[in-house]
């Protein structure tokens, strides 16, 4: 909402400077988003009466005018404007006027012909973008008066950006009515006119959905000048706020919006029939909205104003093309009415329109202003374009001034909400001067909020209009009683730390991907799809968190950052039969080298066992078994691919990025990790077991078995075989080749024993390592490498 | 070599001085009684012994030429050793005193090589340091630094200072129902906020949440007051452009007690805003505003953080930044999930993430956040 400042104060007075005043109105809810002048600096422009318009002698696009301009003599002015013609008036620059952007003007000569100033279009002066020709003033004004006065020029714009609770503020009314309890300072609202009837020319109405449009007024106006000119100080002030001026008609139904806040609509009473019926649009009837560039399929949740032949406007929205006004239109059916938010919440939206009268009706106009708005519009129409007007047909009654029901504000609840006691006399003047109805009782105060504040329906509103108008920053500020500290969750931080001093960037990555690239990851998920995605990159739910971080990783590649460790924390979306499972994943990446290139040797690169052993890391407090089992899954490597297990529970995947997805995401080789983040963040406390006073021994076996043996099995028998004096196995060498026969293979393990209430000799040592053998003779047909 | 063998911190030259008044007071003493001629030969023959023996010492240079120094005086078949077995030559009254010289010579020259062996140790010593000496400027071997994500740093701080005025971290699922992001907010269908929330939604009644918000209803739901939660996570809006990015953060907060007011409010988040940014005289001023789901509701603007106030592009000239929106709880909110609104009261408050980190990290670009470059992350350390 723009508020020109000289048009506020027709309302009340303001003493305040712009800029204090916008911070008033900031400080109570209405954000000033900008000041701006109304006009930019320009000097010594006049109001130019050109007396004549002859033709150049050298130019065929010029012409030099004689211009009355205030000096004793007419000034001579060569002027390339197409609309320049005697008799009009115009702004002059005079010799040594500086117009906007310091443009200074000196005497100079055209093709020959000295010229004495400059005349001026919109544009040139800084007032709008119109630089078709020069601006036409109106012929009231005189000849040689300074231009900045004799339009008012000295003025301020308050830009304020309104929320949606405030549509009261969406006319000059309701912001002098909000500056006035601001202020303090009574509103002196213009006199309400009304306007003599002087025709019988009328139109019946039908209102068919009294629920969505609980009043409607229309009257004809007849006679009228459709191409008069819409007087410059109306011109003026919706240039002001930001309207475009079009005709003499739109204008005043515009300005009246701007002043009162109620929008209005003309249409062209040729073309509309009669009756006028306001109803719900019906299935597969359409409209060619205002200026025809449009048609929409209007559905019955649509409201309509309608003509026996089918709908003529989208009503509270916009026009149609059919019904409007033009510069032939002598007859006009004025509408004035109210319709309900709710019947029109949405319904501009849901045809991809936004407009002036949308926006408001859609958060609510004030139901009693439909009579004096109609009067108001009437009576400047007649001004402007003459004619004669109608009654006014009305159906619907037009309500109170205040809100049937009472609301009850307690001074208790005040204190309550507030944290602090205000004075009954300021509760009471703050309300009365936002125009409530207050009347004292045995609880506090019974409160009948005006029509226009739909925001205004119980005790917290009324609070917060206290609260607001007292100032927010005059109200105290406590801390509430304390309380025992929460314990942040430590178990996914630790987590997350650890792999950042593990060298591992964090990356955060959108929660929606390409459904192509969903499919490639995930083939045997239907992701979930968004109805509206911004995109077809980010079109569905990720079923896991894979493709974000190949992306990131092709992403950094070719920046040439090739060592990555990433990983990401967030959940995913897996529809199945019971619904979606939206799930916390902790999910990796590393590719390139092992370690940071150093000035000794070369660093290897990393491969699944890097992968792997970082799930092992992350897994070493979930206090469960751990373990891996080669399985595929279609985005990992056919041979390097292991689903991770603890206690048999399967909690995510570890394995190679499959070569096909590595040249499809353009990736050099990854290796990748997903695990359950609930799991592995689940670790439970640490309990203390005794330690061995006695010496742990080493024994060494070389077994030969079959290479198909997986390492994890031959170690997960040994543990099996439950032998109480191994502390631990350790694999620390795995061989083919040489010395073996084809198909075999030679895993060195190393056997810790230790006992804890005794050294281990020999004696020891054998049995377990028979046993250990023996076992895994049995089990894999291993024997020991000669 | 004197320097070599008095190795350490004795004197120049002392050893030798000791080795020189020890040696001849001994032979005059027996001289003057036995044989002078045997014996001052025995004598003599030693000296010469001793001073040779000084100067192989003196020659060695391992500890293999010392040892073999050693063998030729001190061994079995040392020259000094043979000079005991000649004792049997002398008279017999003379023998002692001999005898005690050949000792006294033998436990000089042991001497000599152990201090001759100690310094040879410590030489070798040396130039095993010497030789290992290495250019202390090289690049140090180290695992690649690695960083948390600024956005999850910034909410682990935010996390951190509620967590001690006793709120809990809540989570909830991002794919939201209608209730829960809306109605329960009292956002009905078609209210002009839901046109604000440019939502994305998947059918009729499931959407990505467009505020953390929906966490309080489920709180709400499950527990009673009191309740001092604050829901951080991920929120989506149909929007994407230099200053809005699809996905975002939130942190949501709640409070809800017997006596909850908007003073509390006020104090609370003005101590966090201080907090966050490390300054406690950062002015912080409250507008109203509007929010379906509180009443009275405002919001929160804090003193610009790059030029203090005094305007810059930053805060478009205003010396203000908006950074919050807050409120009481509305009493319909508290209505849909059973409180009773006239027992309890309640705040709740709202924030970007983004903009935090954005504002506490001068970061200038939205996009950043999401392009995952390592190069931005890595400039977040591990505790920034």
């Amino acid at each position: 909402m723009r508020i020109s400042v000289q048009w506020l104060q027709e309302w009340l007075q303001i003493d305040e400077t712009p800029e204090a005043l916008g911070h008033r109105l900031t400080m109570a809810g209405l954000e000033l988003d900008a000041v701006e002048p109304a006009a930019p600096d320009f000097s010594g422009v006049r109001v130019g009466h050109v007396l004549s318009v002859e033709p150049h002698p050298d130019a065929d696009r010029l012409r030099v005018c004689r211009v009355e301009a205030g000096e004793a003599e007419p000034l001579t002015i060569v002027c390339g404007a197409p609309n320049v013609h005697e008799g009009m008036r115009a702004p002059v620059a005079v010799i040594g006027a500086v117009l906007p952007g310091d443009f200074r003007i000196k005497r100079s000569k055209l093709r020959g012909v000295a010229s004495e100033g400059m005349l001026c279009s919109a544009r040139e002066l800084g007032l709008s973008e119109d630089a078709a020709g020069l601006l036409a003033l109106p012929a009231t004004l005189e000849a040689g008066q300074d231009l900045r006065e004799a339009l008012a020029l000295d003025d301020t714009i308050l830009e304020v950006d309104l929320t949606p609770n405030r549509a009261d503020c969406l006319g000059m009314r309701g912001i002098a009515r909000e500056c006035s309890a601001l202020l303090d300072r009574p509103l002196q609202a213009p006199a309400a006119s009304v306007v003599g009837v002087a025709s019988a020319a009328g139109v019946a109405v039908d209102v068919r959905d009294p629920e969505a449009c609980p009043l409607y007024a229309a009257r004809v106006l007849e006679g009228l000048d459709a191409q008069a000119a819409t007087p410059l100080w109306m011109t003026e002030r919706l240039r002001r706020a930001g309207v475009r001026p079009l005709s003499a008609i739109v204008d005043v139904t515009n300005y009246v919006m701007l002043e009162l806040g109620q929008p209005l609509h003309a249409f062209d009473a040729g073309r509309t029939g009669d009756p006028i019926v306001v109803r719900r649009a019906e299935k597969g009837e359409s409209l060619t909205l205002l200026g025809g560039d449009q048609t929409v399929k209007l559905s019955p949740q649509d409201v309509v104003i309608a003509s026996a032949e089918g709908p003529l406007a989208l009503a509270g929205v916009m026009g149609g093309a059919a019904s409007a006004v033009d510069d032939a239109t002598t007859r006009v059916i004025l509408e004035c009415a109210h319709f309900t938010p709710r019947a029109l919440a949405g319904r501009a939206r849901a045809h991809g329109l936004h407009t002036d009268a949308s926006h408001r009706f859609e958060r609510g106009v004030d139901p009693t202003l439909v009579p004096q708005a109609m009067e108001r519009a009437t009576q400047l129409l007649l001004e402007i374009c003459g004619g004669q007007c109608g009654p006014v047909e009305q159906v619907g009654e037009t309500p109170s001034s205040h809100g049937e029901s009472a609301i009850t504000l307690r001074p208790s609840r005040v204190q309550r909400l507030l944290g602090v006691t205000l004075q009954a006399t300021e509760v009471e003047r703050i309300l009365r001067a936002l125009d409530c109805q207050v009347t004292t009782t045995d609880e506090g105060w019974s409160v009948h909020a005006p029509r226009a504040r739909f925001d205004l329906e119980r005790e917290e509103d009324l609070i917060e209009e206290l609260a607001r108008v007292h100032g927010y920053d005059a109200l105290p500020q406590t801390l509430p009683k304390p309380v025992a500290p929460a314990t942040p969750d430590a178990g996914l931080r630790s987590l997350r730390t650890g792999l950042a001093r593990q060298g591992f960037h964090e990356i955060i990555s959108f929660s929606f991907v390409a459904r192509e690239a969903a499919q490639a990851f995930y083939p045997d998920v239907e992701p979930l799809a968004l109805a509206n995605p911004i995109s077809s990159d980010l079109a569905v739910m990720r079923p896991g968190l894979w493709p974000g971080l190949v992306t990131t990783a092709a992403y950094n590649q070719a920046r040439q950052q090739s060592d990555l460790r990433l990983f990401e924390h967030g959940l995913r979306f897996v529809p199945d039969a019971s619904g979606l499972r939206q799930e916390a994943r902790l999910a990796g990446l590393i590719g390139g080298r092992a370690h940071p290139e150093f000035w000794q040797g070369a660093a290897r690169e990393l491969d699944f066992f890097d992968a792997k052993g970082v799930v092992e890391g992350l897994c070493a407090r979930v206090g469960g078994r751990l373990g891996f089992c080669a399985e595929r899954h279609p985005a990992l490597h056919d041979g390097q691919s292991a689903r991770v297990l603890v206690d048999d529970q399967a909690i995510g995947w570890v394995g190679r990025l499959h070569p096909s997805l590595c040249e499809r995401f353009d990736v050099d080789p990854v290796y990748l990790f997903d695990l359950d983040a609930v799991a592995v963040v689940r670790a439970p406390v640490a309990q203390f077991a005794p330690l061995s006073p006695y010496p742990s021994i080493r024994r060494d076996l070389a077994l030969v078995v079959s290479e198909s043996v997986a390492a994890g099995d031959v170690l997960a028998a040994i543990d099996e075989l439950n032998l109480g004096l191994v502390q631990d196995v350790r694999l620390f060498d795995v061989y083919q080749g040489k010395g073996l026969n084809p198909g075999e293979k030679s895993l060195a393990l190393g056997l810790i024993l230790r006992a804890f209430d005794r050294t281990l000799g020999e004696q020891d040592v054998a049995g377990v390592t028979d046993a250990v053998v023996r076992h895994l003779q049995t089990r894999f047909n291993a024997t020991l490498r000669q | 070599m004197p320097s070599l063998f008095c190795f350490g911190n004795r004197k120049r030259g002392a050893c030798k001085a000791a080795a020189r008044t020890r040696g001849p007071l001994p032979c005059r003493r027996t001289g003057g009684r036995g044989g002078p001629y045997q014996s001052g030969e025995v004598v003599e023959q030693l000296q010469q012994l001793v001073a040779e023996a000084r100067e192989r010492v003196e020659g060695a240079t391992d500890l293999k030429a010392l040892d073999e120094v050693r063998v030729h005086y001190l061994g079995k078949k040392g020259a000094l050793t043979a000079q005991l077995k000649e004792l049997g030559k002398l008279p017999a009254e003379e023998r002692p005193a001999a005898g005690q010289k050949v000792n006294e010579a033998k436990t000089e020259v042991a001497g000599l090589i152990e201090s001759r062996k100690e310094a040879l140790a410590q030489s070798a010593l040396a130039e095993q340091l010497a030789g290992e000496q290495v250019d202390v400027t090289l690049p140090g071997r180290r695992q690649a630094d690695g960083a948390l994500h600024p956005i999850t740093q910034t909410l682990e701080r935010i996390e951190t200072f509620f967590a001690g005025l006793g709120f809990r971290v809540a989570e909830g699922p991002e794919v939201e129902d209608d209730f829960h992001n809306f109605e329960a907010l009292n956002i009905p269908e078609h209210h002009p906020a839901r046109a604000m929330h440019d939502t994305f939604y998947f059918d009729a009644h499931r959407v990505l949440r467009t505020h953390t918000s929906p966490v309080q209803i489920r709180t709400m739901e499950q527990e009673r007051p009191p309740l001092r939660v604050i829901a951080p996570g991920r929120v989506y809006r149909c929007d994407s452009d230099l200053t809005h990015s699809p996905m975002f953060h939130q942190v949501e907060g709640l409070c809800v007690d017997t006596d909850i007011t908007f003073a509390d409010l006020r104090g609370v988040l003005s101590a966090f805003l201080q907090a966050f940014f490390d300054r406690d005289d950062l002015a912080t001023r409250f507008r109203p505003s509007y929010f379906p789901f509180t009443e009275p509701s405002a919001e929160v603007d804090i003193q610009c953080v790059h030029c203090g106030g005094d305007g810059c592009r930053v805060c478009s000239h205003t010396g203000w930044l908006e950074v919050m929106g807050c409120g009481m709880v509305h009493p319909n909110v508290l209505g849909h999930v059973g409180i009773d609104a006239e027992q309890y009261t309640g705040f709740a408050f709202g924030l970007g993430v983004e903009r935090m980190a954005m504002l506490r990290h001068g970061v200038n670009d939205l996009r950043l956040f999401f392009d995952n470059d390592i190069r931005f992350i890595g400039q977040f350390g591990q505790t920034g």
